[in-house]
């Protein structure tokens, strides 16, 4: 059990949620769709060019910039 | 239910299937406005069953109730001020948890909420149980189950919209957000409650979870309202986030949004929620995607995609556009027969005809791109457009979304910068979508190709692909650069966040696409319309008025009578009369206001190496850009040129001394970059919502372009070209 940032995460990899870094709109819309403290994510897939990442979260899927990704700690398996 | 205009709001995520269920409801019945003082599209209609009649209106979808987006403030501004009979939250029962945080929002404030639990039809394939008289009773609001697309429990749905009393007393949700937080809101709402000009419309508490949450929009009405009271609430907030950081190293918002996910969390595990197989398992769209965003595959399946897009739309727009254009040159024909020769028909034919045919042609071009659009947008592929090329566009400024106006305005050469500034709607993030829609018009769209074709032709032939490729590079470079220019000067500014869904794969709707499509359309016909007439006629004017002296034409007329009297010959005869008519064409428009702007610009315009012909034809390619190659040919005496058929125009400028495959060049680049056309001055206006953008557009644009020609004509001229 390692907490990382989400842009470290490999496809496929799960985990969940310890932590999410960031307030003002960003925050608002990170947390709007779900990523909160203790909610399980896995990573879905990478965008042709790595950026932006897609992830699988209550069963839908969502898109972050990496830049966006790193406001939010993982605890992975 | 007593008042029979009761007023109910549509309200939901974006991908809810909101807008299948408006239309489901009002049908044809359907008015599109703005919210007050905002660029937010209002959408309502009518609901009608028998005596029963109740206004519908749609909600610009939403995650949530703050005040970071124009679209959240239009929604929450609509439930406070018009205070609907009733909100109709829908709410995707295949992904409830998430939905249900925007439901609790609403709770919140206190509005009468009922529950249209939506895509129950997917939940069930994908094994989702859900009691829905549990989840009713436990929320507190009536619930019932709904499949839009089939129209499925729409009429129950109404049934009890319609039955429903407006209850006399507020009864808000109150939920703990923690004792910290708590106690925080309750000193908040005692205060609050004292102020009667705010209590008396907002619900005191909710007004202080706002002030939490740093609602800019609130805190700024609260001290207007009453600056005392503002300054003990900054106290107690500030007071309380200190303690949060210290203790617990979090935010208000992030608290607030956690005990709210923690409510709907203990009321799914009431037995309300089971699933059968594993949530996370991939279903029919996942799989979809390993092939469509594919690292290899899915920029090339995207590529084919985009591209058939542009072929659909231009493929099957060119007929409709041409029958358009011959029922408009037949209005024109059959003016030009009927009315004797004067100002006034050739106001009619080229001020009005002309410039009404020229708003009317676009319509078909708008509508199959609207459609097309609507079919990428509706089955969930463009958010996936988006994820694909966003890395790439983020570079400049913009989003992955923006590729589609870029595309459609003439990214591939060909396209039309009108329905491009229209597609920028796609994009949800404000100032990616304004610095899309002002550097759209750079791509080289079908109009500019006629003036490239007879300029390559003439100076370029022999490499006329290679020139013709270089021209598309350029303005795409260009185009990007400016929007690079504009995201780190006049539009800067944090990128706004990517966050965002990637909607399983559906099908879309035919009657979802039709209303789409034809409503886009209208509007585009209605609005710009009116505008655009005037233009073309303040156009026309400039390019005849004033007239010549009458000794001038006198003396034209008298060389056509003397041409009659003396050649025999009919053909030499209509020969030489042609040729005097061309030079009298040409006379006039030096004459003509725009001829003088042309020739008082020639000092300045040869820097880049146009003359006052140059100058007036650019004047003319104001209107629309192929009527660059008309007005040259008027302004060499070639009288009526083709923009489909240049060839002896082509021939004259390449023999005459004054141009050199560096003056083609110079004008090219001011082709590509100068002021839009004013149709697409007219989208610009309307899509961003002020004047002052589309009088930038023109000013920037055009200062831009003969900025680069003139490094051009003196860059080349210096090295000998």
């Amino acid at each position: 059990m390692t907490t990382i940032s989400m842009r470290n995460m490999s496809v496929g990899q799960r985990g969940q949620i310890t932590a999410v870094k960031a307030d003002g709109e960003m925050g608002r819309r990170i947390r709007d769709m779900g990523l909160i403290r203790g909610a399980e994510v896995t990573i879905q897939g990478r965008a042709p060019l790595y950026d932006p990442v897609a992830i699988r979260i209550k069963g839908f899927t969502l898109t972050l910039r990496n830049n966006e990704a790193d406001f939010i700690s993982v605890e992975v398996k | 239910m007593t008042a029979m205009s009761a007023t109910i709001a549509l309200a939901g995520n974006p991908n809810a299937g909101k807008t299948t269920l408006f239309n489901a409801l009002t049908g044809a019945r359907q008015h599109v406005g703005n919210y007050p003082g905002v660029t937010v599209e209002k959408k309502s209609g009518t609901w009608v069953n028998g005596d029963l009649k109740l206004t519908v209106v749609d909600l610009p979808g939403t995650y949530s109730l703050t005040a970071y987006s124009p679209e959240e403030v239009a929604a929450r501004d609509f439930l406070v001020r018009e205070q609907p009979q009733m909100v109709v939250n829908i709410v995707d029962a295949s992904n409830l948890e998430r939905h249900l945080y925007l439901t609790v929002q609403f709770m919140e404030m206190g509005v009468p909420v009922l529950i249209a639990l939506n895509m129950m039809d997917v939940a069930k394939t994908r094994g989702i149980d859900i009691r829905v008289d549990r989840l009713a009773d436990l929320l507190g609001v009536p619930v019932i189950p709904t499949v839009a697309r089939s129209g499925k429990g729409k009429d129950e749905l109404m049934k009890t919209v319609a039955a429903a009393r407006p209850s006399v007393e507020k009864k808000p949700l109150r939920l703990s957000y923690g004792e910290d937080l708590d106690s925080a809101l309750n000193q908040m709402e005692s205060m609050i409650i004292k102020v009667k000009s705010l209590s008396g419309v907002y619900d005191a508490r909710w007004l202080a979870l706002k002030f939490l949450e740093n609602d800019r929009k609130i805190m700024a009405e609260v001290k207007t309202a009453d600056s005392g009271l503002y300054e003990s609430l900054v106290t107690i907030r500030d007071t309380v986030t200190d303690h949060l950081k210290k203790t617990l190293d979090t935010y208000p918002e992030a608290m607030i949004a956690d005990y709210r996910y923690g409510y709907i969390s203990s009321i799914m595990k009431q037995g309300v929620l089971a699933h059968r197989y594993d949530e996370n398992r991939l279903y029919l769209s996942d799989r979809i995607d390993k092939v469509l965003v594919n690292r290899l595959a899915g920029p090339l399946i995207m590529a084919a995609v985009l591209f058939g897009l542009y072929a659909f739309t231009f493929t099957f727009s060119e007929a409709p556009v041409a029958w358009l254009e011959n029922a408009i040159a037949w209005l024109g024909a059959s003016a030009d027969a009927h009315m004797a020769d004067s100002l006034l028909k050739s106001l009619v034919i080229s001020g009005i005809i002309d410039g009404v045919g020229g708003v009317l042609g676009f319509a078909p071009l708008i509508m199959f791109m609207f459609f097309g659009i609507s079919i990428l947008e509706d089955s969930g592929y463009l958010a996936r457009v988006a994820f694909m090329l966003d890395r790439v566009f983020r570079v400049f400024g913009l989003h992955g979304s923006s590729v589609m106006a870029f595309i459609v305005s003439g990214g591939i050469a060909g396209g039309c910068a009108v329905p491009g500034v229209m597609a920028s709607r796609t994009l949800r993030s404000p100032k990616e979508r304004l610095a899309t829609l002002l550097t759209v018009p750079f791509m080289n769209c079908g109009a500019k190709l006629p003036v490239f074709a007879l300029l390559v032709g003439a100076f370029f032939s022999k490499n006329e692909a290679g020139m013709m490729m270089t021209i598309t590079v350029i303005s795409w470079v260009g185009a990007l650069l400016a929007a690079k220019l504009l995201r780190v000067t006049l539009i800067r500014g944090e990128a706004t966040p990517f966050v965002m869904e990637l909607p399983p794969y559906r099908l879309p709707t035919f009657k979802g696409l039709l209303i789409h499509t034809f409503e886009r359309t209208f509007q585009y016909v209605k609005k710009a319309g009116t505008t655009i007439l005037g233009i073309s006629i303040l156009l026309w004017a400039m390019m005849t008025f004033p007239e010549l002296p009458s000794d001038v034409s006198q003396g034209f007329e008298a060389r056509k009578a003397h041409i009659e009297a003396t050649v025999t010959d009919k053909d030499s005869a209509a020969e030489a009369l042609a040729k005097v008519d061309a030079e009298e064409g040409e006379a006039a428009l030096r004459h003509s206001a725009a001829g003088r702007i042309g020739s008082a610009m020639e000092g300045l315009s040869s820097l880049a190496g146009f003359d006052w012909r140059t100058n007036i034809a650019l004047v003319g390619g104001f209107a629309a850009k192929e009527v660059i190659v008309s007005t040259l040919g008027t302004a060499y005496s070639m009288g009526e040129v083709d923009a489909e058929d240049s060839g002896s125009l082509k021939e004259a400028l390449a023999a005459n001394p004054g141009w050199s495959p560096l003056t083609a060049l110079s004008l090219i680049v001011f082709t590509i970059f100068y002021a839009p056309c004013f149709v697409t001055v007219v989208c610009i206006v309307k899509e961003s919502g002020s004047w002052k953008w589309g009088a930038f557009s023109m000013a920037f644009n055009t200062v831009a372009a003969f900025l680069i020609s003139v490094l051009v004509y003196q860059g080349g001229r210096l090295l000998g070209f």
